[in-house]
């Protein structure tokens, strides 16, 4: 393999290439720093890129191999969305008010892959506290689709997903709230994971609400997927929420055959509001799937419908209360000349947060505030129960849920911001998953007015492993993980 | 509307959130919106349906109380926007 094409491979062929000494750390992250710099101005993917670091993490990579030392994934490049803490260098959040916040200590996620060898390229573009779903509410401005450069990658980790799908960076990680790792892996033609609630640590998160966020990874193949869940997994006791749970063999299991395999069909998720060229790439895909062995069974989530209201309760309620930690005073953005006390307060948040996350802030406050809470976000987490209980019973006959991701494929830049409940119908099939705690992937399954289109795999609780394999021996028998937005080859 | 101006400034000030006067108009409006979106939930008949506390319904764990994180403030305060002896400085409070 020459070292101009290094840039074209996952992660699991280019740590067979190090292995057999093809290419060093140091070649391969230099190639894709070039890419960085050919590419990202066009793309505006990246926040900030760690050019020195990486060289000297990669140097560093091809010393321990020298030694027959190093982990699992020594040398391999990768890049984190910037909502993770990472010690020593900028931590933005895609917002003003973090515009100059360079982090003290590193997120877990982040830990745990630098420990397990990987090389950080650069912090990518993301919306805003990772409120949004087109990577429109950015300071730092909105990223492009490489597919297209007038759409929209999708969002929140949007960054990630044009980073990954424009052979810039081999895999990303990503977090996902309603469905910010999926939609915009599903809008890129990338693969993107979502894990179970829990799963891997929020520590150094940038929280945006605590009860739905998870980190998860976007890259060019399901293995690839597993391979970093492996890493990332596992109890941690600096966040209260990780769950304590044994972390499977990932890539063990993904060699195992689709027989047997049942898979639950949403009607719902084939209704009006589904652009139809996006249906009949998920129909071809199931259908793949079921020539494999698997058998196809409708399943029902009644209260599916109220899933976006519900979520747009919990999630900004939550919100409000996480970034009332934005007050001007410890960190972050501070107001000039600050008459009083609650004029510091009102005006650094004022000039600090952009449209969206002020709006959430204040639907959140309202939802919260006394005379509203039962009507709203109480009523609001009965209704998540029922929906959460919906899958439950649904997953009693299926091992598991298979779909559209979103609704329609990329969508073009400015066509959504008007109107707040537009953008948010964009995560109408993801945002259950969050609201249920399940894991979920995304995975591209074909085109729709020549823009990538993604099938959406969701499992019980703890069921990556399941969800994994079905994406894998899909992508075993279908190339369409494999197809490059033209220019990026 | 379901909310007007006087509201959403209420909501605004226990947010700590100044809202701009040419941002106003369209704040409302827009919130509105969502509070209108999100009133489809009281047609949902959730009469004895426990509200969710966690996803997988796991409880608060609770950790020895011992002290295991180095004191790291001055590493902290790099990112404070104004400090004098290690204290952050805010706007006089007490006359």
């Amino acid at each position: 393999m020459s070292s101009k094409d290094l840039h074209t491979q996952g992660l699991m062929q280019l740590a067979e290439g190090l292995e057999n000494g093809d290419f060093t750390a140091v070649e391969l992250v230099t190639a894709l720093l070039d890419r960085i710099q050919a590419h990202d101005g066009e793309l505006n993917a990246f926040i900030t890129v760690t050019a020195d670091a990486a060289l000297q993490a990669a140097k560093r990579s091809d010393e321990l191999r020298r030694k027959g030392d190093g982990g699992v994934l020594n040398g391999l490049p990768l890049v984190h969305k910037d909502i993770f803490c990472t010690r020593g260098v900028l931590t933005t959040c895609g917002s003003r008010m973090l515009e100059n916040f360079v982090s003290p200590y590193d997120a877990t996620v982040v830990r745990r892959m630098a420990d397990a060898g990987a090389v950080m390229l650069g912090k990518t573009n993301m919306d805003e506290f990772a409120m949004g779903s087109s990577n429109e509410t950015s300071y730092f401005g909105p990223v492009k689709n490489p597919w297209d450069l007038a759409c929209s990658p999708g969002g929140s980790s949007g960054g990630s997903a044009a980073s990954v799908a424009a052979r810039i960076s081999p895999a990303a990680t990503g977090t996902d709230t309603g469905g910010s790792i999926r939609q915009p892996a599903a809008l890129t033609g990338t693969t993107g994971l979502k894990p179970t609630y829990g799963r891997v640590s929020r520590y150094g998160m940038v929280a945006f609400a605590s009860s739905l966020d998870q980190a998860g990874v976007i890259t060019r193949s399901a293995e690839d997927a597993a391979l970093l869940l492996g890493v990332m997994a596992g109890f941690d006791a600096r966040d209260s929420t990780s769950i304590d749970h044994p972390v499977p063999d990932y890539l063990a299991g993904l060699g195992r055959p689709l027989k047997g395999l049942r898979v639950g069909i949403v009607r719902q998720h084939f209704d009006a509001g589904l652009d139809e060229e996006t249906g009949s790439a998920v129909r071809e895909a199931l259908s793949v799937l079921e020539a494999q062995g698997a058998s196809l069974t409708e399943v029902d989530l009644p209260n599916l419908d109220l899933s976006v209201p519900t979520y747009y309760v919990v999630a900004p309620a939550e919100c409000s209360s996480n970034l009332s930690r934005f007050d001007g005073v410890r960190f972050g953005h501070r107001a000039e000349n600050p008459e009083d006390l609650l004029d510091l307060y009102c005006r650094s948040r004022g000039e600090g947060f952009g449209a969206e996350v002020k709006r959430r802030i204040l639907t959140g406050t309202y939802v919260l505030s006394a005379g509203y809470y039962d009507a709203y976000y109480l009523k609001a987490q009965q209704v998540r129960q029922l929906i959460a209980d919906d899958f439950r019973k649904a997953f009693a006959d299926v091992d598991v849920i298979a779909g559209p991701t979103a609704p329609s494929p990329a969508f073009r830049l400015g066509d959504k911001t008007d109107d707040p409940i537009t953008m948010y119908l964009n995560d109408i099939y993801t945002i259950g998953a969050n609201l249920a705690g399940l894991p979920g992937i995304s995975i591209p399954c074909g085109f729709a007015s020549e823009l990538p289109v993604g099938l959406h795999l969701v499992g019980p609780h703890f069921g990556e492993e399941q969800i994994l394999r079905t994406a894998h021996q899909y992508q075993l028998l279908t190339d369409w993980h494999t197809r490059c937005p033209e220019g990026y080859a | 509307m379901s909310l007007d101006k006087d509201q959403v400034q209420h909501i605004a000030m226990l947010a700590r959130l100044r809202v701009a006067d040419d941002e106003i108009a369209e704040t409302v409006d827009k919130l509105s919106r969502i509070v209108d979106f999100v009133d489809q939930l009281s047609q949902a008949d959730t009469t004895a349906v426990v509200p969710m506390a966690h996803p997988l319904d796991a409880a608060q764990r609770l950790r020895p109380d011992a002290v295991t994180e180095p004191d790291e403030r001055d590493e902290a305060q790099k990112n404070a926007p104004a400090l004098s002896d290690g204290f952050y400085l805010v706007p006089k409070v007490i006359e």
